[in-house]
């Protein structure tokens, strides 16, 4: 380890909770709900990896790897939705998307 | 030397990504989210994790992100104006929770025990991808049948719907109906043509007439 586990586990809660935060305030716009997503999936990941290191054991960056991989389906069906919705109504806005609201 | 390099690295990711998520602009918050990925990745590649590093590149940066950047432009969504960003009242719980959640987080993690180093062997290529192969094979098929249902539901998502009733009908371009432009159809159909022109190029003959 180049630098101690606390400092990497420090800097993923940081990026972690600034998307979570982003999303948080972003809750009108889905593209940039999406990037916020994207922003704590990424953090997650570097606190597998930097397990990985720690413990010298392949299974975080197996698991890592398998991050990515469900990220790009996730986020591949999220764009798909996200044209699906805007052919629909021609926004992105959630605030539209309210017919089943009580 | 490589402490240095990580914590700019670090400080660079965070920049970036406070950026990304305070820009107004999604093409620029896509940008600098791609910055962010860089300096991850190099983070990887330092933590000796380089295949997770190549695929943070590859995949992330160079898959995901031109996904984002292609739907954005598809649909024309690149104008802040149109009131989605949010309001500074909005920012609020936002910030509070972030804050809170960090602060916290910090105060466990600093008071925590430092456990001592293990000098760790670092799995190299070959052991992790046999470990990914040969203890998480039945991962493996679950991750790309994911993916293959991720492909499907696109596809039947993406496709469009053709209906033939809702399509505005068709009309030929350049054509008002004007006098002067139906006056040069009928003289062109004085000419011997096998069979009169059909609607739509009516542009063409009055091109090709005078």
């Amino acid at each position: 380890m180049i630098v101690p586990l606390e400092h990497i586990l420090i800097l993923a809660g940081l990026l972690f909770f600034l998307g979570l935060g982003g999303l948080l305030a972003w809750r009108a716009n889905l593209i940039m709900m999406l990037v916020c997503i994207e922003v704590m999936l990424n953090a997650v990941m570097l606190i597998f990896v930097a397990g990985s290191t720690r413990w010298g054991n392949a299974d975080g960056q197996i698991f890592a790897v398998f991050i990515m991989a469900l990220t790009s389906a996730e986020v591949s069906l999220a764009l798909a939705m996200v044209v699906y919705l805007h052919r629909r109504k021609r926004t992105v806005n959630t605030d539209a998307f309210s017919e089943m609201k009580g | 030397m490589e402490q240095i390099i990580f914590y700019i690295l670090a400080a660079t990711a965070v920049i970036a990504t406070i950026l990304a998520i305070t820009e107004k602009h999604p093409v620029h918050a896509i940008l600098f989210l791609v910055t962010s990925l860089f300096s991850m990745a190099t983070i990887f590649y330092l933590l000796m994790a380089p295949l997770v590093a190549v695929f943070e590149v590859i995949i992330y940066a160079g898959a995901i992100m031109v996904l984002f950047l292609f739907v954005i432009m598809m649909l024309d969504l690149g104008h802040p104006e149109k009131g989605l960003s949010p309001h500074w009242k909005e920012w609020l719980p936002a910030v509070i929770l972030s804050g809170v959640s960090i602060a916290a987080l910090v105060v466990v993690i600093v008071s925590r025990h430092a456990a001592g180093a293990v000098p760790a062997a670092m799995p190299t290529i070959r052991e992790v991808a046999v470990s990914l192969f040969r203890e998480h094979g039945l991962a493996v098929e679950l991750i790309s049948l994911q993916l293959l249902f991720a492909l499907v539901g696109a596809l039947y998502l993406g496709r469009q719907q053709i209906d033939t009733k809702s399509l505005p009908p068709f009309q030929g371009e350049g054509r008002g109906g004007d006098g002067v432009d139906l006056s040069m159809r009928h003289g062109l159909e004085t000419h011997p043509h096998p069979s009169p022109p059909p609607e739509g190029e009516g542009t063409i003959n009055g091109k090709i007439s005078p």
